[in-house]
């Protein structure tokens, strides 16, 4: 316990040992030509979860979902849905369905065919085509606009006939390619809480890729980051924001300030770090497991600090800098302050109330302070 | 004056052309007729747009009406050899002489009729075929990669670079009893007696499907090529198999492409004489190579204008067709 930095988690199912995996990806690789798209991934994602793979463009995300959907054959290793090798089977087979990043509305079809159109393929009964076209246009809100083409239709509304015409299906798994990448910041925002409501209230295990953090934050059960065709850390959005387990995964969550410094004191229930970048000693109130006077970074995210004009009354985790930038963001402030070593941090602070960043004012000499358990220790 | 209404709208040009209309506007000439121009409510915009109106003036309007003329006057021997529409009688009395028998004629003469329709027999037919064979090409196209994309389409309009009646008079080469096919046919053993290709309906078909083929892959190649594949993609995701998706996305998406190729090759097919006059029968009833009968052999000026008014007529009804197409076929792209 004392070398975890991890408090006790909740059991989930991803925990479990026994637990059956839903979609099970083994060690797949895909290249193209020269290029390794996804490199050697495995990964297992559970039944209802809503997981996200996360990354930057040409992270291998995308190829890992159409890997998933079928229109990409992974180069080795074996992709499995429900227990079943998925080798071989062509998009039109698989119990999958995608909800594309275009949309990929049929332009000569309404709302209405393009909803329908997968249950014709199943040669499903024309009356309960119509019932489930219906209830389904009924969950996204469309009713009304079941005869429009997709070119009369909004970019909000293009996104819940996508969905619509993906879940009506009933698929046992749904792929979603950037579902809200083209949709603008506050229709994302409330599409988000709609389509995790959806997901719980349908029980279809849903796999997001996306590029946005924040949509990754909001959606997921668990996230996936994904660099250069790896995954880098699989994990609960808290695990992922507060223990990221490489400085890669903690520069590209949120932000967050680096310290190089050099492991002077590890103890089992402690560690001290000590950082010319800082100017000073980092005191840490959990092991690591690196060697003694190793090179380490210790990541430190812009609302742990704590920004005074008087000296706080605690002897570590606290240096002196000058403030070198002020932006007001209205809920909250962020101030990039200047350190001995001319390195720069910035520290996010809530305007808890009005006025309360007046205080603080440009060149002010300012004390930071930080929480013993704030700093996360990274050894690469 | 006009110098100093146009001064707002300066920031458009860019560096070079500004320098040049600055050249300009120093001399008096240029500002003189500028000036006239403006005052005339001709500007640099309308001056640009005129362009196309007066070429389809000069070499579509004048000529039809020219040709209508002469379908309404009453052929004569003599030069020109039909007579003229307005005549003055005793210097003073105008007297205007509209004949309609050349078009009723058209009418009482079955030949017409059947000539009419068996031309349109044959471009439908050939369209059809231009279709069966030019969509698979079309696709095949449009979906290479891009860089065999370009050498493929070149193929395609290579034959253009040869001189049409030239290629026509290869197919003879190919056709005839002793041409390159019977020669082959009979080198292999399959045939014992040369078949009869050359101077049949056969050959027509074989000459026009040949000679407009190029017409209906390029629309069919550029609407194909612009195709969102992620459409197909969809309707593999949502259980279509590959042939279903075709018939019930790429089919429809195409339908412009495929009208227009099908009116770039029906509308010159029906008119067309050189392919049945040189590859098919002599007997061969097209409306190309009855035109070309009544102006030359029999030199009716008037009615072979009334035959080509007619033609015309008929064909405009296509022609608006390809026209709504073409503009279905603009706003899909702006989608």
């Amino acid at each position: 316990m004392a070398t975890n930095p991890r408090p006790q988690q909740q059991l989930a199912v991803w925990n479990d040992p026994q637990a059956v995996p839903y979609v099970q990806i083994d060690r797949v690789t895909k290249r193209f030509g020269d290029f390794v798209a996804v490199n050697n991934v495995s990964l297992k994602i559970y039944k209802k979860e809503l997981f996200c793979l996360l990354g930057g463009s040409g992270c291998g995300k995308t190829t890992l979902l159409r890997m998933l959907a079928g229109f990409e054959e992974p180069t080795s290793g074996k992709l499995f849905i429900d227990g079943v090798d998925m080798t071989g089977i062509p998009p039109y087979e698989r119990p999958v369905n995608m909800m594309f990043q275009s949309y990929a509305l049929f332009p000569h079809m309404t709302v209405e065919q393009n909803v329908a159109f997968g249950l014709k393929q199943d040669g499903l009964p024309k009356d309960e085509i119509a019932t489930r076209v219906d209830d389904m246009l009924k969950l996204v809100r469309l009713q009304q606009f079941a005869k429009r083409k997709p070119h009369q239709l909004s970019g909000g509304q293009r996104q819940r006939v996508a969905l619509a015409r993906s879940l009506v299906k009933r698929p046992k798994l749904l792929l979603l390619d950037e579902p809200l990448g083209a949709l603008d910041k506050k229709l994302r925002e409330h599409t988000q809480f709609e389509l995790v409501n959806l997901q719980e209230q349908l029980g279809v295990t849903f796999v997001v890729v996306t590029h946005d953090q924040e949509e990754a934050m909001t959606l997921s059960s668990r996230i996936g980051v994904m660099n250069q065709g790896e995954i880098i850390q699989v994990g609960t959005p808290k695990d992922i924001y507060e223990y990221p387990n490489s400085k890669f995964v903690a520069e590209f969550i949120g932000n967050v300030n680096m310290f190089e410094g050099r492991l002077i004191e590890d103890e089992p229930d402690h560690v001290r770090i000590d950082s010319p970048e800082l100017g000073g000693t980092i005191y840490v109130d959990h092991g690591v497991s690196s060697a003694p006077d190793a090179t380490v970074f210790a990541a430190i995210r812009p609302e742990k600090f704590n920004i005074s004009v008087e000296r706080p009354n605690q002897t570590d985790n606290v240096v002196q800098g000058t403030v070198k930038e002020i932006a007001y963001m209205g809920d909250m402030s962020v101030y990039l302050v200047q350190l001995a070593s001319n390195k720069m941090v910035r520290i996010t602070q809530p305007n808890t109330y009005r006025h309360a960043e007046d205080s603080i004012t440009w060149d002010q000499t300012v004390y930071l302070s930080w929480h013993a358990s704030s700093p996360v220790v990274l050894s690469e | 004056m006009s110098a100093r209404a146009e001064a707002p709208r300066r920031h458009r040009h860019s560096a070079g052309v500004q320098l040049i209309l600055d050249f300009l506007n120093r001399l008096p000439p240029y500002r003189w007729t500028q000036s006239r121009l403006v005052r005339w409510g001709i500007t640099g915009r309308t001056a640009v747009t005129a362009i196309p109106y007066l070429w389809l003036l000069l070499f579509f309007l004048v000529p039809f009406i020219i040709v209508l003329k002469i379908a309404f006057s009453e052929a004569r021997i003599g030069m020109p050899p039909y007579a003229p529409l307005l005549t003055w009688i005793d210097g003073s009395v105008a007297q205007v002489n509209l004949q309609l028998k050349n078009f009723a004629n058209m009418f009482q003469d079955s030949l017409y009729a059947k000539a009419y329709l068996n031309s349109i027999k044959v471009a439908a037919v050939s369209t059809l075929f231009c279709l069966l064979i030019g969509y698979p090409m079309a696709y095949a196209i449009a979906r290479a990669e891009s860089k065999w994309r370009h050498i493929l389409l070149m193929l395609v309009i290579l034959p253009f670079w040869t001189s049409f009646l030239l290629r026509v008079y290869a197919w003879i080469g190919i056709l005839k009893n002793n041409g390159l096919i019977n020669n082959f046919l009979m080198w292999t053993g399959l045939i014992d007696e040369p078949i009869v290709m050359l101077q049949t309906d056969f050959a027509i078909y074989v000459g026009i499907v040949y000679s407009y083929l190029p017409f209906m892959i390029l629309p069919l190649y550029s609407n194909l090529e612009k195709m969102d594949l992620t459409l197909l993609e969809a309707a593999a995701d949502l259980g279509a198999r590959p042939f279903k998706t075709f018939m019930t996305i790429t089919l429809p998406l195409s339908l412009p492409g495929i009208i227009a190729g099908s009116m770039l090759v029906f509308i010159p097919a029906v008119g067309e004489f050189v392919i049945p006059e040189l590859l098919g029968p002599s007997d061969s009833l097209m409306i190309g190579k009855v035109l070309w009968q009544v102006f030359f052999t029999k030199r009716d000026w008037p009615a072979a204008s009334a035959v080509a008014i007619a033609l015309l007529l008929l064909l405009v009804i296509p022609i608006v067709l390809l026209q709504r197409a073409q503009a279905a076929e603009a706003r899909g792209a702006h989608r």
